[in-house]
């Protein structure tokens, strides 16, 4: 993580001030910053627009991304398979003809055209001007229209009540969630907790940063290798790509 | 001779069946309360079928609404005589069912009490938002169609209200079917062609139970009833059954000439279990080919009987089709990766089966009970049923 | 319409609130917002408006980004859910600043259905909320 992708926020905002506080997050826990971010009076704009480099070269059985993102948004579960939340999981695939295995993570793949965004009813399910595609909570009427929508499985409802919910990661009975590119962590210029939790214990098999900035390092990733979007015939254009598929 | 319409009596049997639905009604209230309270992993709906038994229920319900109206239709908007004292029930039962239908699916949402958000916020790029658009207007229209039947001064705009009413249900059931139709990664629906073939359900669901409750409704209340004017209906109700049935062999032929939906179609016809035999067997023999036999056939002509039955069958088969359309297109593994063997711990790649819960079996029934005890309400409190429908004035067209 | 009925529920609230006084049936609720200094707005302000601050900052920052601290919920609840020792205090203890007007007022919200009800970890109590908190203000000002 030493070509660390200069984010346009930072070029337009020299000297904009972070509290220093975010650097660390415990002793000895350095954060990788992908930016200065933007301040916090400044709206999101479609001047950026985020997205996630799987390299499934890199990733292997481990399952860093997906504990990371449950101890950040605590979806610990119920021990109801079938019920229980899940942002983001471990697929594993395996050709049939040729009997290659893959083994990659899914989660939300944050269209640019969502198909739950189109669907639902209240406008609940929205998508930031920077591409993250997420559910306001305060409208979502829990109608599960979006899951059924989503071609990714990549939203889940809340089936019970919730206590002791993070206090960045608001969570409620009846309404549906998916994976927010951890855009509380984004939006102070940190990267998301499953991108950090894959460079430090698994494979660094994801690469996050502006899909539209040439200057950043999954611009340019994009630009030098082949990738895939998941189900690009549905021409959703995806946030989150695919190498080595 | 003029219809006299008159309400009815508060008879005992009447009472008797009050009380009987409104029983059934609390039972469904009571089990939303519990669905709410506890949250949605008390019913056998989870992140995998995510729409169970009360959509079932809630969508033949809504189907059924536009179609009841037909009977009303047939007389204003096609000019047929014989039906027009029956045009009112026509216009109350299919509020009602709308009623129970949209019951069902506002207490089934994760958060009810929100449903000031959905009436008031609109995404309308959202065809569910239409549907909601629509379903209000519907209950406006067909109240404003019920007023020109029953006030005498403004009876003249019947026709054009009448005709209103008929369009806006053709655009109302071609919205609920297209709430299916319009999604793009589910291999079971993703086709135009389940708002025509939703529209021909509602012909057939909204015609059978208006046959049940007129019938119900003139018998317990000893009014007078040709079972002429109802044998009229009984080609008709068969004509749509056949061409509902058309429809469904096209959507499934199509399917099954398109490789990638061959595994979706198997799974429903051949491999699904339950689904394939809610298909076969309800959907299919009882629900199509039975009634169909029993309303075709020149040996049951006059047969009440047999119409009856046919209805009954017709209502059970519409809620198996409605089963397999809304729980077997959910069951289909969505397709990913095409190609590829897909496994992990959220049931990617498996065939999921779905068990319905109490409360989900009583929310739905408690819809149906809520539309039966509005149509029971509104023939004691306003004339909408003729006191008599004698041969005499099915014969004058 | 919200403006409406929450004005409508304060005059409703405000005739227990004499009866309290006078025979002291009612307990009254628990509004100790610690030291007398003025974070937001005026108490005046901030008691009949505090939803309309919070209902705006909350769209700001759910579409758009912002997430200045000031009149965040976070922030609020950082500060306020403490008792006089700068103590965390849960939503289950009446003496939560929320939840004891609220019940007071009979004004039921669903904030806390999803939303944490007390102060993160890390935040020392009132006195050093209300510092840091002022300090995030500061820097998010420059």
């Amino acid at each position: 993580m030493s070509e660390q992708p200069i984010d346009r926020y930072r070029r337009r905002l020299l000297g904009g001030a972070v509290a220093a506080g975010t650097l660390t997050l415990a002793p000895g826990v350095f954060l990788h910053r992908i930016a200065e971010a933007k301040t916090d009076a400044e709206p999101v704009t479609s001047i950026v627009r985020w997205g996630l480099l799987v390299d499934t070269g890199k990733c292997s059985d481990c399952t860093a991304c997906v504990d990371a993102c449950r101890e950040e948004h605590g979806w610990h579960g119920h021990d109801r398979p079938r019920s229980d939340a899940q942002w983001i999981r471990k697929v594993e695939l395996r050709d049939r003809s040729t009997g290659r295995r893959v083994s990659l993570p899914m989660m939300c793949q944050h269209c640019a055209e969502p198909p739950c965004v189109d669907v639902c009813p209240t406008g609940a399910s929205f998508k930031r001007a920077d591409g993250i595609v997420l559910v306001d909570k305060h409208i979502c009427i829990g109608c599960r229209y979006c899951m059924m929508a989503c071609p990714y499985k990549a939203r889940s409802f809340v089936h019970e009540d919730l206590t002791d919910q993070k206090p960045h990661s608001p969570r409620g009975k009846g309404t549906v969630e998916s994976c927010t590119l951890c855009v509380h962590r984004v939006d102070a210029g940190q990267q998301p907790a499953c991108v950090e939790a894959c460079a430090q214990d698994g494979g660094g098999a994801l690469l996050f940063g502006d899909l539209n900035d040439p200057r950043s390092a999954i611009h340019q990733a994009l630009a030098t290798f082949p990738s895939t979007q998941v189900r690009a015939d549905l021409g959703l254009d995806l946030g989150v790509r695919y190498r080595g598929l | 001779m003029r219809t006299r319409f008159l309400e009815v009596d508060t008879s005992k049997g009447y009472l008797l069946l009050l009380g009987l639905l409104g029983a059934l009604l609390a039972a469904g209230l009571g089990a939303a309360w519990i669905m709410e309270h506890h949250g949605h992993h008390v019913t056998g709906m989870d992140n995998q079928i995510v729409w169970g038994l009360p959509h079932v229920f809630a969508v033949f319900l809504i189907v059924a609404a536009s179609g009841a109206l037909n009977v009303a239709s047939i007389g204003s908007v096609f000019g047929k005589m014989p039906y027009k004292p029956l045009a009112r029930l026509s216009g109350l039962l299919a509020i009602a069912l709308l009623a129970g239908g949209l019951m069902i699916l506002v207490l089934d949402l994760g958060r009810p009490d929100r449903l000031i958000v959905a009436m008031t916020t609109y995404n309308f790029k959202s065809i569910f938002a239409w549907n909601i658009f629509l379903y209000n207007g519907f209950f406006l229209i067909v109240a404003a169609y019920l007023w020109t039947l029953m006030d005498r001064t403004v009876s003249e705009h019947a026709g054009r209200v009448g005709l209103f009413a008929f369009v806006w249900r053709l655009i109302l059931t071609t919205g609920t079917g297209s709430i299916f139709g319009f999604l793009i990664a589910r291999e079971a629906y993703d086709a135009a062609i389940m708002a025509p073939l939703f529209i021909a359900l509602s012909l057939v669901y909204g015609k059978a139970i208006f046959i049940l409750v007129a019938t119900g409704l003139f018998r317990g209340t000893g009014r007078e009833l040709d079972t002429s004017l109802l044998s009229r209906l009984r080609v008709l109700l068969g004509t749509f059954i056949a061409a509902a049935l058309l429809l469904t062999a096209a959507q499934h032929l199509t399917n099954l000439y398109a490789a990638e939906h061959l595994a979706a179609e198997m799974l429903i016809l051949r491999d699904g279990g339950s689904i394939t035999q809610a298909f076969w067997i309800g959907q299919i023999l009882l629900g199509s080919l039975l009634p169909m036999w029993l309303l075709l056939n020149p040996a049951f002509r006059g047969n009440c009987g047999a119409l009856l039955a046919a209805c009954v069958l017709v209502i059970l088969g519409g809620l198996a089709t409605m089963y397999v359309t809304i729980i077997g297109g959910q069951s289909v593994p969505l397709e990913l990766f095409p190609g590829m063997e897909i496994s992990s711990s959220f049931f990617d790649g498996e065939v999921i089966h779905y068990a319905p819960s109490l409360p989900e079996l009583g929310l739905g029934l408690g819809g149906g009970a809520l539309a039966l005890l509005v149509v029971l309400v509104g023939v004691r409190v306003l004339p909408f049923l003729p006191d008599a429908l004698p041969s005499s004035a099915a014969a004058d067209d | 319409m919200l403006r409406l009925l929450s004005t409508l529920l304060l005059l409703l609230a405000t005739l227990p609130a004499t009866a309290a006084e006078e025979g002291g049936r009612v307990p009254l609720p628990v509004i100790d917002s610690g030291t007398a200094e003025q974070c937001v707005e005026p108490v005046e302000f901030m008691r009949r408006n505090h939803m309309e601050l919070i209902l705006h900052q909350r769209d700001e920052t759910v579409y758009r980004g912002i997430r200045t601290k000031q009149q965040s919920l976070r922030n609020c609840i950082n500060c306020h859910a403490v008792d006089a020792a700068g103590q965390p205090v849960s939503l289950d203890d009446p003496q939560h600043f929320c939840v004891s007007c609220h019940r007071y007022a009979a004004v039921k919200i669903d904030c806390f259905q999803c939303h944490s009800g007390t102060p993160e970890e890390g935040v020392p109590g009132v006195v050093g909320a209300r510092a840091w908190s002022r300090g995030l203000a500061m820097e998010s000002a420059r």
